[in-house]
């Protein structure tokens, strides 16, 4: 069953506040072998001029991919996510993730196109802190493999 | 300007340490019964794995963690990972493709697994310190 169209242009509700801690940044730094003393240790990134430990890059795809459920689950949309396969992703950041923010996701369908039997659904995720200051913008897009 | 290259080795054990940091659990990067009913060759590496492998690199080039202002990857063939101690390894290189007045490093990145390229249009922007 193809995507709704009209899904482009819409904006799901913000989702409940994400806590970052700093055991799950550091964590995850040690997960993706990020030795560098800022992911974990509060003094280090104080020195960087950070409020405490600082993310990786790539961090925020713990928080957004736990918020692209709510596209994911909507059965209006109608993804079958045992086809999806992940096609692009893009972080802009205004300033890095650190242990301490509040995180809201905000979830925006794009684009969704469709070629050579797939479906391909951009989705965008302005993240921002609990008091609505900008942190960071995320692209995915999704690649729903068509039936074969 | 060509960047010094660097390279990740990636086993198993690392792919089941990504999912249990990152929350993402689909058994393709775990389970080769269920990677290869849906037709991969294998089990096979997150693609935000390899992404923060290259965000590793692209620290390590700038010179400071927290330099990244813009990071974007196509994932365009899969790393298959077996399972055994050794693994497979990942090669990351960059050009420089342009400095701005504000600072900026833009970057033209290269990955590869066993001499195939896994990402495409990989570009990251970076905060250089002057």
């Amino acid at each position: 069953m193809p995507l709704d169209q009209s899904f482009v242009g819409r904006t799901y509700p913000p989702t409940a506040p994400y806590q970052v801690g700093r055991e799950k940044i550091r964590e995850f730094a040690t997960a993706i072998g990020a030795t560098d003393p800022a992911h974990h240790d509060p003094q280090a990134a104080r020195a960087l001029g950070h409020p405490d430990v600082v993310a990786p890059p790539t961090f925020p795809v713990v928080i957004t991919m736990a918020a692209s459920r709510q596209l994911i689950e909507d059965p209006a949309l109608g993804i079958d996510y045992s086809r999806v396969v992940h096609g692009d992703q893009r972080f802009a950041y205004t300033r890095p993730v650190v242990a301490g923010d509040e995180l809201v996701c905000v979830n925006t369908v794009e684009d969704i196109t469709s070629r050579g039997g797939h479906e391909f659904l951009t989705t965008r995720t302005d993240v921002t802190t609990t008091a609505g200051e900008p942190v960071v913008a995320v692209w995915s897009k999704l690649v729903v493999r068509g039936e074969a | 300007m060509e960047l010094p290259t660097q390279t990740f080795r990636v086993t198993r054990a690392d792919l089941v340490r990504y999912a249990g940091a990152s929350g993402d659990f689909n058994p393709i990067h775990w389970s080769d019964r269920f990677a290869t009913k849906v037709g991969l060759p294998g089990v096979i590496a997150h693609g935000m794995f390899t992404m923060a492998l290259v965000g590793r690199a692209v620290t390590a080039w700038a010179g400071s963690p927290d330099a990244v202002v813009d990071f974007g990857v196509r994932f365009t063939r899969p790393v298959v990972v077996p399972d055994d101690d050794t693994g497979t390894e990942i090669v990351v290189t960059a050009v420089v493709r342009e400095v701005t007045d504000a600072g900026l490093t833009r970057l033209d990145v290269t990955a590869t697994c066993l001499g195939e390229k896994v990402l495409s249009q990989a570009r990251a922007t970076v905060r250089t310190a002057g």
